[in-house]
C-alpha cells in the first residue's frame, strides 16, 4: 500500500519542521540586526527601512515569521521534554499534537491583532 | 584472578580494563555535549525572551506600524530593555549559528564546501555580535529628539 516511500510519522515531520523554521529564523535574524544596528546611522535611515516592514506584504510576512518562531518554541519545548521527562519519549506523538494545538491557540490570537494593525486603523 | 595476555606483539587485555581512551588521564572537555545543553538551556530562556519580545513590539500598543527610531529609544531608555536585548541577540545568535553548523555538518558532505560554510556561520555570527553589542550598547536615546520634544525621555532633558 502506498509505495516504497518513507513518509514518517509526527516525528519526522517535527523534525522536519524544527528545521525549516530554525534556518528561517536564521537568515530573518542576520537582517534583524543589521536593520537595528541603523540606529547607530542616523534616525531618519532607521526609519526609512523599518518603514519597509509596514507594508501589507511584510505584515503577511510576519505572520510566517511568528508562525516559524511559535512552532520552534514549542517543538523545542517538547524536544526537551523528549529529553528530560521520564515519559517524554512514550508521550512524543500526543506532545507533537500538543504542540500543534497551542501553536493554533497563538495564532489565533496573533493574526487578527496583526491583520487589525495592517489593514485596520487600530 | 585473569590478567592481560601477550600473544607475539598483540596484547589482549584483562577482562574489566578501562577502554584506553578513557583510561589516559583527566577527562577533555566534550564540547557537543555542551553545544547540545546549550541548544536546550538557551532554547527555553529564548522562548520567554522572545515571546516577550513579540508581545511587547507587534501585539501591545499599535504593533508594527509604531515601530520607529522614536519607539527604540523610548525602550533602549531603560536599562531593562537593553539586558533583555543584549541577552536575546547572544542567546539567538550563538543558538541559531550551532543549529546551522548542524545542518551544514548533516548535508554538505563535501569537505570543501562544509568548510567555507561553516566558515560563513561563523564570520557572519561573531560580525553581528560585534555590530550588535555596539548599537545596544553606545545607543543614545536623544538622538531624534530637539529642545521641544526632549522632554519625552527624562534623562534627555537639560
Amino acid at each position: 500500500m502506498g509505495g516504497t516511500l518513507y513518509r514518517g510519522r509526527e516525528g519526522m515531520w517535527s523534525w522536519v519542521l524544527h528545521r525549516i523554521t530554525g534556518v528561517a529564523i536564521f537568515f530573518f535574524l542576520l537582517v534583524h540586526v543589521l536593520d537595528t544596528a541603523l540606529v547607530k546611522v542616523s534616525p531618519e535611515a532607521y526609519d526609512a527601512v523599518i518603514g519597509a516592514y509596514k507594508t501589507p506584504i511584510m505584515g503577511l510576512g510576519e505572520i510566517a515569521l511568528v508562525g516559524a518562531i511559535g512552532f520552534h518554541a514549542l517543538n523545542g519545548l517538547r524536544i526537551i521534554l523528549i529529553d528530560f521527562w521520564s515519559k517524554g519519549t512514550r508521550f512524543q506523538k500526543p506532545l507533537f499534537w500538543t504542540v500543534i494545538g497551542l501553536w493554533v491557540v497563538l495564532m489565533a490570537g496573533f493574526v487578527p491583532r496583526q491583520l487589525m494593525h495592517i489593514f485596520g486603523g487600530a | 584472578m585473569i590478567v592481560s595476555q601477550t600473544i607475539g606483539s598483540a596484547v589482549i587485555p584483562a577482562p574489566g580494563t578501562k577502554y584506553e581512551k578513557y583510561a589516559r588521564g583527566p577527562r577533555r572537555v566534550n564540547l557537543e555535549k555542551w553545544g547540545w545543553i546549550y541548544m536546550r538551556a538557551s532554547g527555553v530562556l529564548l522562548a520567554v525572551l522572545i515571546f516577550g519580545h513579540l508581545f511587547v513590539n507587534l501585539v501591545a500598543g499599535e504593533g508594527v506600524k509604531a515601530i520607529d527610531f522614536a519607539f527604540v529609544a523610548g525602550k533602549w531608555a531603560d536599562p531593562f530593555w537593553i539586558v533583555w536585548d543584549l541577552l536575546m541577540l547572544w542567546l539567538a545568535l550563538i543558538h541559531g549559528a550551532n543549529g546551522m553548523r548542524t545542518l551544514v555538518n548533516d548535508y554538505a558532505t563535501r569537505r570543501g564546501l562544509r568548510i567555507v560554510l561553516l566558515g560563513l556561520i561563523g564570520l557572519a555570527t561573531v560580525a553581528l555580535l560585534a555590530l550588535g553589542t555596539l548599537a545596544l550598547t553606545t545607543f543614545d536615546p536623544c538622538l531624534g529628539l530637539t529642545a521641544e520634544t526632549a522632554d519625552q525621555i527624562p534623562q534627555c532633558v537639560m
